[in-house]
């Protein structure tokens, strides 16, 4: 009891949105990509590089909202890498998402050596570039914009058709091929304020691999919220509690190894994805062009 | 395979546009592209110890690669090599610290047996789930591998943990462990870690090239990656074969234990690994799941591995990890490449007439 109370306090509930965040906004931007469609592995990636040149804006500007904007335009150039190869090059869409994956993983290091000469990370940023709790608020409002999107204007009907039936889309006089670069833009800008709320909200730098794992975890998430945005908010949210919760016993002496509980998250993860809470149907032409 | 030519030329169209762009990035960086080249090429083959390390980065991504293809012919696609191979060491390691009496003959066969099924466990994991819950084998795997980075270092640190070393290691295994006694390969490379389990993994590359292509079992794996539903129909269980085949690829990239742990270190450190799993998607990719391609395909992507680790030194801006963009690129570039059309290039070259144009395999 006493362990329950120390964990479930106003802070939690602090510690809990701030690590959902990131969550929110990678996972709304894999709505976008997979309602439309195209199979998003390359979260990951976007956010990397959102965290990256967030930080970067930042350090240049002393203004967090430069940073925020400027990661966001990083994941949307992100995105176009992947959108000209899984769109116009029709490439496998996974492969080409991995691909992304490593890219920023080798591209972060190469603009740190150029800019401030360090092996991967950036300097630390001092209070005022930093956000408080601004990127929180802006997550829910977004995911709320997306949620009033998708269940009541014709964009939304437009993006959940892409990703079920393209040729329906063409017949009513719609560009499939349009439409599907449109989301994919909007899903790496989405990302990259992800990888953006990163470096400049949970973090005071960017360092690298800081997504660990978030990408996918967003993912699933969405698989978990089945590709709808209300349940896949809720999702987010327990994926962030479990990630709270893990934080929280570090603290706390419970007998059980670090290590353990840091892979508390994942496993949680795998069975989730497993179905074992409920099955999710996939938009049926997911990955197919 | 029908088009076994049309596939080389498309790898190396997707090689040669892959490195061509991923030197010119290097201009931005303020460094001569040519002279850059010539680092990679001379790191990599400048002396026998150079070649002997880039033999040695060879025999793991041969490891990982054939990994990769294996599942890649089921139809999956397993991103989780890292995190087999990493419980595949970890397991590997702790039977050579647990048990250092055991004598030599026995005490390597028995680490690589655990090493390489604790990599296989790895893998079944993911391969039951997609089979049998459905779940995306790519979400798994990748959290496979954050769960065995964790279990590593948990295993290494707490349990089994070097007290004499400042370093994030194990102790060192028992010696009847060490493939020294029985090593002609190092004779040729001196001080360089290359070992005997090159052979291992040329060996391991024949004999999977074999089972793929010249046995009902293959046949079996690979008409369940290609159309699963008219395998169903003609008496193949696809399921069964999925999971059969992410525990094969699982146990493949377990082998790494033998090259890293068994045949050069003899012990476990954290961060062994500059991160073969995903290496091996890029040398999968590269030998378009071939077992015998992905033998010239690892030793290209061992060779760069080496070569970039000198950039650091030779050049001002560019740093080893230039190695993963030019792989990320490489990527790219074959997978774009895969869908180049050959079929107007046909209709314009009269040579390429002379087979007719009538297989017709566009959409």
């Amino acid at each position: 009891m006493q362990i329950l109370s120390e964990i479930f306090s106003f802070y939690f509930l602090l510690s809990l949105l701030r690590g959902a965040t990131p969550l929110i906004f990678a996972s709304m931007a894999g709505l976008f990509s997979e309602r439309s469609g195209l199979v998003q592995i390359g979260l990951e990636g976007m956010m990397l590089m959102g965290a990256l040149f967030a930080a970067a804006g930042a350090l240049a500007t002393h203004s967090p909202w430069m940073g925020f904007i400027l990661g966001g335009g990083a994941g949307l150039i992100a995105a176009a890498i992947y959108g000209f190869f899984a769109i116009e090059l029709k490439s496998d869409q996974v492969v080409t998402g991995t691909a992304l994956n490593l890219l920023a993983i080798g591209f972060a290091p190469f603009v740190t050596k150029i800019l401030y000469d360090s092996t991967g990370s950036t300097p630390g940023l001092d209070l005022s570039s930093r956000f408080s709790f601004e990127p929180i608020l802006i997550a829910l409002l977004v995911s709320g914009v997306i949620y009033y999107l998708y269940h009541r204007s014709q964009l939304g009907i437009v993006l959940q058709f892409c990703g079920e039936e393209p040729a329906a889309v063409e017949t009513a006089g719609y560009s499939v091929r349009s439409w599907r670069w449109i989301f994919i833009l909007v899903c790496g800008f989405l990302a990259g304020l992800g990888g953006a709320s990163l470096s400049l909200f949970l973090a005071s730098s960017y360092s690298p691999m800081m997504t660990a794992g978030r990408g996918f975890i967003a993912l699933a998430a969405l698989i978990f919220g089945k590709w709808k945005p209300l349940p896949t908010l809720m999702a987010c949210l327990f994926f962030a509690t479990i990630e709270a919760i893990q934080i929280r016993l570090q603290g706390v002496d419970t007998g059980i190894p670090v290590p353990w509980m840091q892979a508390l998250p994942y496993v949680i993860t795998i069975v989730a994805l497993a179905g074992f809470f409920g099955r999710s149907q996939a938009p049926k032409a997911l990955g197919k062009i | 395979m029908h088009d076994v030519g049309g596939c080389v030329i498309r790898s190396l169209i997707g090689l040669f546009v892959g490195l061509a762009i991923s030197l010119s990035i290097v201009a931005f960086a303020g460094e001569n592209p040519f002279s850059v080249f010539m680092i990679l090429i001379r790191s990599a083959f400048g002396s026998p110890y150079d070649l002997g390390l880039a033999l040695f980065y060879t025999t793991s991504l041969i490891f990982t690669g054939l990994s990769v293809s294996l599942a890649f012919q089921a139809g999956l696609f397993n991103i989780g090599a890292e995190g087999q191979l990493t419980v595949a060491a970890l397991a590997a390691a702790a039977t050579g610290v647990l048990l250092p009496e055991v004598p030599s003959p026995w005490a390597p066969l028995l680490a690589t047996t655990l090493g390489i099924s604790a990599g296989a466990l790895w893998g079944f994991i993911p391969g039951w789930l997609k089979s049998r819950r459905g779940s995306h084998e790519v979400i798994v795997t990748m959290m496979m591998n954050f769960i065995a980075a964790a279990l590593a270092s948990y295993v290494v640190l707490d349990l089994i943990k070097n007290p004499e070393s400042q370093n994030p290691e194990s102790k060192i295994l028992g010696p009847g462990y060490l493939l020294k006694d029985y090593d002609f390969v190092q004779k040729f490379f001196v001080d360089s870690p290359a070992n005997l389990s090159l052979i291992l993994a040329l060996a391991l590359s024949v004999l999977i090239y074999f089972f793929l292509y010249k046995t009902i079992w293959g046949y079996e794996l690979r008409a369940s990656g290609q159309n699963e539903v008219a395998s169903e129909m003609a008496g193949i269980s696809s399921k069964r074969w999925k999971t059969l085949a992410m525990t094969i690829a699982g146990a493949l990239a377990g082998f790494v234990c033998v090259n890293e742990i068994l045949g050069s270190s003899g012990r476990y450190k954290i961060g062994f690994s500059p991160e073969y799993g995903f290496v091996g998607i890029a040398v999968a990719l590269l030998a378009r799941s071939h077992p015998l391609g992905v033998i010239a395909s690892a030793f290209l992507f061992g060779a760069l591995q080496k070569g970039a680790s000198d950039l650091d030194i030779e050049t001002a801006t560019i740093t080893k990890d230039f190695a993963r963009i030019i792989q990320a690129i490489l990527i790219f570039s074959v997978a774009g490449a895969t869908l180049i059309d050959f079929s107007w290039i046909r209709q314009k070259c009269f040579f390429w007439k002379k087979k007719g144009v009538t297989d017709a395999n566009f959409e």
